[in-house]
């Protein structure tokens, strides 16, 4: 049915809507998040489920501390390698359908602690992120509009065909590899069903600047 | 009060403890004291119970990795040259490093001094890794000897929970020492540049072009 015909019926009182319509308004209305934090970003995010700036109103107020309740993780903070394999595991406790947002510059990439000894390049090199949010730590507008963009996603996802999400897909898998604590590092440094090396020219990089050859 | 003092207050309680004033040349001149191994211990407990003012309070272990290090320092000596005395400069050379140490920071809660800082070495960077544990003396050393023999691998002889505190159990390195050599985890750069640089393109040679 097409956009136009749709609103001409709501118009006159009659409202017509689709099975998967329906369904994806009620999952983005509803999305249960993990009541855990690893930094200071856990902090950006408390702040955005009190009252100045209130997630309630978007429908993800309740936070669950189990992962069995739970719809969406916010990795809220630094993932250290000693932390990493419980992250996932907590991830893959949860139930499907489940999404990830990754909050802050260390949750994406290691941040500042980069080059860090003990710290995890982005939890996306084990599960898979649905939604960055860079910053350090990013506001709670920052929350919101990331929780918005997931509504978003939610919305526009098809619940049948080659690329509906991966709860309708019984072939995709829904536990990913926990990692385990190797001697130099974790085993393994990544998952590489969900995550490769980018694909970044850097032949030139650190060429074009005074003072190097 | 001075670190002098303290020094001769110690070596009057303490026979036979080596003991050495580190000088400290920056404005602060927070000298610092080194206490041979053996006698750690008890210099610490008299530090604590005998001396004027008691230290009472650890607040602060840390550890330091001195590795072996050339030094050649320049000094004139006179030589006869062909028959003419002249003014050669000569460098000797010599190794220092090749220790680990243990750096103590006491204060004294009681009397309002401090801190006097207490260094301890330990023989070498490989086998000989041992201090004495000064838990039993200052409980908040605990964890931060713990942290210092994670990061550093210095072992606390008496410490009554020696483990890993920041990375895991079956972790082989420590990170902290000068010649630690983290995984090579390379990963998009968005500056890459020195070793990072390096580390990238030895990781794509063919992807760029030939790098």
């Amino acid at each position: 049915m097409d956009e136009q015909l749709k609103s001409e019926l709501r118009r006159q009182g009659v409202v017509a809507t689709s099975l998967q319509e329906l369904y994806n308004w009620g999952r983005k209305s509803s999305v249960w998040p993990l009541n855990f934090g690893l930094a200071c970003c856990a902090i950006e995010m408390i702040a955005a489920t009190m009252a100045r700036y209130d997630l309630a109103r978007f429908g993800a107020e309740v936070f669950r501390p189990s992962p069995r309740q739970a719809d969406l993780m916010i990795v809220a903070g630094t993932v250290t390698k000693k932390m990493a394999p419980q992250v996932v595991r907590l991830y893959n406790q949860m139930p499907e359908p489940k999404y990830v947002i990754s909050m802050g510059a260390c949750a994406i990439s290691g941040g500042p602690f980069k080059q860090g000894y003990n710290v995890l390049k982005g939890i996306d090199r084990y599960i898979p992120v649905d939604v960055y949010i860079p910053g350090c730590p990013p506001r709670p507008e920052a929350l919101i509009d990331a929780f918005m963009m997931l509504q978003r996603k939610i919305d526009a996802q098809y619940l049948t065909g080659p690329g509906r999400p991966r709860h309708l897909d019984a072939e995709t898998p829904s536990e990913f590899v926990v990692p385990e604590f190797g001697p130099h590092d974790l085993v393994p440094t990544s998952n590489s069903e969900v995550w490769s090396v980018p694909l970044v020219n850097i032949s030139n990089a650190g060429k074009n600047e005074p003072g190097r050859d | 009060m001075n670190l002098e003092e303290i020094k001769s207050q110690i070596e009057a309680n303490v026979p036979g403890c080596r003991l050495e004033i580190i000088p400290n040349g920056s404005p602060s001149g927070q000298h610092s004291l080194l206490v041979d191994v053996e006698h750690g211990f008890t210099v610490a407990s008299f530090l604590r119970d005998g001396a004027t003012p008691r230290f009472d309070f650890c607040s602060n272990v840390t550890g330091i990795d001195w590795p072996v290090k050339e030094v050649s320092t320049k000094t004139k000596v006179k030589k006869i040259v062909d028959g003419v005395e002249k003014e050669v400069d000569e460098v000797v050379k010599s190794q220092t490093g090749g220790y680990l140490e243990v750096v103590y920071h006491l204060y004294s809660i009681e009397q309002r001094e401090g801190p006097v800082v207490l260094r301890m070495r330990t023989e070498d960077r490989a086998e000989r890794v041992h201090v004495p544990s000064l838990t039993p003396i200052w409980r908040s050393a605990e964890f931060q000897e713990r942290e210092a023999y994670d990061l550093f691998g210095i072992l606390f002889d008496g410490h009554p929970d020696l483990r890993r505190l920041l990375m895991w159990e079956g972790f082989v390195d420590h990170p902290m020492r000068r010649d630690y050599v983290d995984p090579d985890d390379y990963e998009y750069e968005p500056t890459a540049h020195d070793d990072v640089l390096k580390r990238a393109q030895a990781h794509r040679p063919a992807q760029e072009g030939g790098l």
